[in-house]
């Protein structure tokens, strides 16, 4: 039997038209842009067109653009990047006042660069959400000191799905000299992108949840802003990313944007019906929640709690039966907590590891979705049964 | 033996998660069992519950273990380490409380043929579930 794939938030499989477009550049156009003979030429025109493309989806310039080897990678460039280079210039009185804010739900790569800052000496503030997953934007607003530099807010959630105030959040920073970045990984399949309309400085997109290839991501970066590079080497990207550039992955990536951009507002009318559906059917089940607001999530999203089951154990038994989908429960780390997104919501300890989450993508049928609906109640009942509270 | 660093469960977990043994499915009857032990918290994601049934051998023997059901919130891991403490305790006719006390969460992993290594510090509660319950267990009055 096929399996049934609800993992789309942790990668999608790569579109064909994708690995079409970089077909050629594996083993014919195989050249270095660096070099000034033809191979070279051929390379640094098929970058050129990309960024140029990429930048126009994005409402950019192209020099706007630099391609990372991902979104972690993205991320880290912004937040390291931009601290690293506002500490270095000198009148800026001390480097200890510094200040930079994010959310407690954003992912790892954000939240742990933040944290290497604060060893480094910079003030970080993570500001809460509501019982929804939406940024506190009165909390986001009291942690506003002259000294904060920098605002990291992503513009969805990877975990809940949840889609944040990001144009608000520009709209109260206005005029306060404070850059703003989103992590916008999980958004091009289904958001606008404009980084004027959202009011973005600097914003990370990645390849592999667009149905684009693995390794290779952007950082938009608004000109005029100054970052310090994380690789130092022969100078690529402006001098922003040092390293022979992965040209099969950055035609893939740009290919993949478009298509996710052209086919956004039907997917998302389509997914928001069969989310909807889903989650009205699966609340039908005894001591169950949903995590994350109802409306304001990705179409593609359902993140759902059950009591007084584990959510790694639910996961094992609906992968034995065809269906991959992923837990925001802890036992897969060294903490005995719940995931950092479930507790920000605060969702009380029975239920907090019983969090399940399905992310559909282009590829799921309505038929797929009811096969799980069907599969679950037996599931969750015999876990139930074994389970002690 | 896995080494620890991969996160494929062994086929022995995989058949203890998935057909747990001794799964208590109802609530106990009076008199039922003669010790009851709980450990861990909802907060922590696991929480066991152990319940042993003793036979007294005669003499300075002490007892064995007659029979042990239990129930556990936790993740495979965690089931099946109870699952497979509760066939390593009761097999044979019964280990002794003594020689049932001496199992480590070493030889439960053993046991499992391995098991990943961030699982191990906090999926086995067994040996500690199964302590607790003999330290409730209220001896009869022989004298």
């Amino acid at each position: 039997m096929k399996r049934v794939y609800l993992d789309n938030a942790a990668t999608t499989s790569m579109d064909p038209r994708v690995k079409k477009a970089m077909d050629s550049f594996w083993s014919d156009d195989f050249g270095n842009a660096s070099a000034i003979y033809e191979e070279g030429r051929v390379a640094k025109k098929a970058i050129s067109e990309a960024r140029l493309k990429t930048a126009s989806i994005l409402n950019a310039k192209a020099d706007e653009i630099i391609f990372t080897a991902g979104g972690t990678e993205s991320d880290n460039l912004a937040i390291l990047g931009v601290a690293r280079a506002i500490c270095g210039i000198s009148d800026i009185p001390q480097k200890k006042s510094l200040h930079i804010i994010t959310s407690k739900i954003e992912h790892h790569a954000v939240l742990h660069a933040c944290e290497q800052l604060k060893k480094e000496g910079f003030q970080i503030t993570e500001i809460g959400v509501d019982e929804d997953g939406i940024i506190d934007l009165r909390q986001l607003k009291n942690a506003l000191k002259p000294e904060t530099i920098l605002i990291s807010i992503m513009l969805a959630n990877n975990e809940i799905g949840t889609i944040q105030p990001i144009k608000e959040i520009s709209r109260i920073i206005r005029n306060k000299n404070i850059l703003f970045h989103t992590d916008a990984v999980q958004a091009p399949s289904y958001l606008d992108l404009n980084v004027e309309k959202l009011g973005v400085d600097l914003m990370t997109l990645n390849g592999s949840k667009i149905y684009g290839p693995k390794g290779i991501g952007i950082l938009y970066k608004k000109r005029g802003i100054k970052i310090e590079p994380l690789l130092y080497g022969g100078g690529q990207e402006s001098n922003f990313r040092s390293g022979t550039e992965n040209i099969p992955a950055i035609v893939g990536f740009t290919t993949a944007l478009e298509l996710a951009q052209k086919d956004r507002e039907k997917e998302s009318e389509r997914q928001i019906k069969l989310r909807d559906r889903f989650i009205k059917k699966i609340l039908e089940m005894p001591n169950t929640i949903l995590n994350g607001s109802q409306d304001t999530r990705l179409p593609n999203n359902i993140n759902v709690s059950f009591r007084g089951v584990e959510g790694e154990a639910i996961v094992l038994y609906l992968d034995a039966k065809g269906v991959s989908c992923s837990t925001g429960s802890a036992c897969n780390s060294d903490s005995l907590e719940a995931s950092h997104v479930i507790r920000a919501i605060k969702r009380p300890h029975e239920y907090a590891h019983g969090s399940v989450r399905f992310t559909m993508g282009k590829e799921t049928k309505k038929r797929e979705l009811d096969y799980v609906l069907g599969i679950l109640p037996d599931i969750i009942k015999k876990l139930k049964n074994i389970s002690a509270i | 033996m896995k080494d620890g660093t991969d996160w494929q469960y062994s086929d022995i977990v995989k058949d203890h998660f998935f057909h747990p043994r001794n799964v208590l499915l109802r609530d106990p009857k009076p008199g039922e069992f003669d010790a009851e032990g709980v450990v861990g918290a909802p907060a922590c994601g696991d929480v066991m519950r152990m319940w042993v049934k003793l036979a007294p051998l005669g003499g300075v023997d002490g007892v064995k273990i007659k029979k042990l059901k239990w129930r556990t919130f936790g993740c495979a891991s965690a089931i099946a380490s109870t699952s497979i403490f509760s066939e390593m305790v009761t097999k044979n006719g019964g280990l002794t409380i003594e020689q049932a006390l001496k199992i480590t969460p070493q030889d439960i992993v053993k046991e499992l043929g391995g098991l990943p290594k961030i699982k191990i510090h906090c999926s086995i509660l067994a040996d500690q579930a199964f302590k607790e319950a003999i330290k409730n267990y209220k001896k009869p009055d022989v004298s």
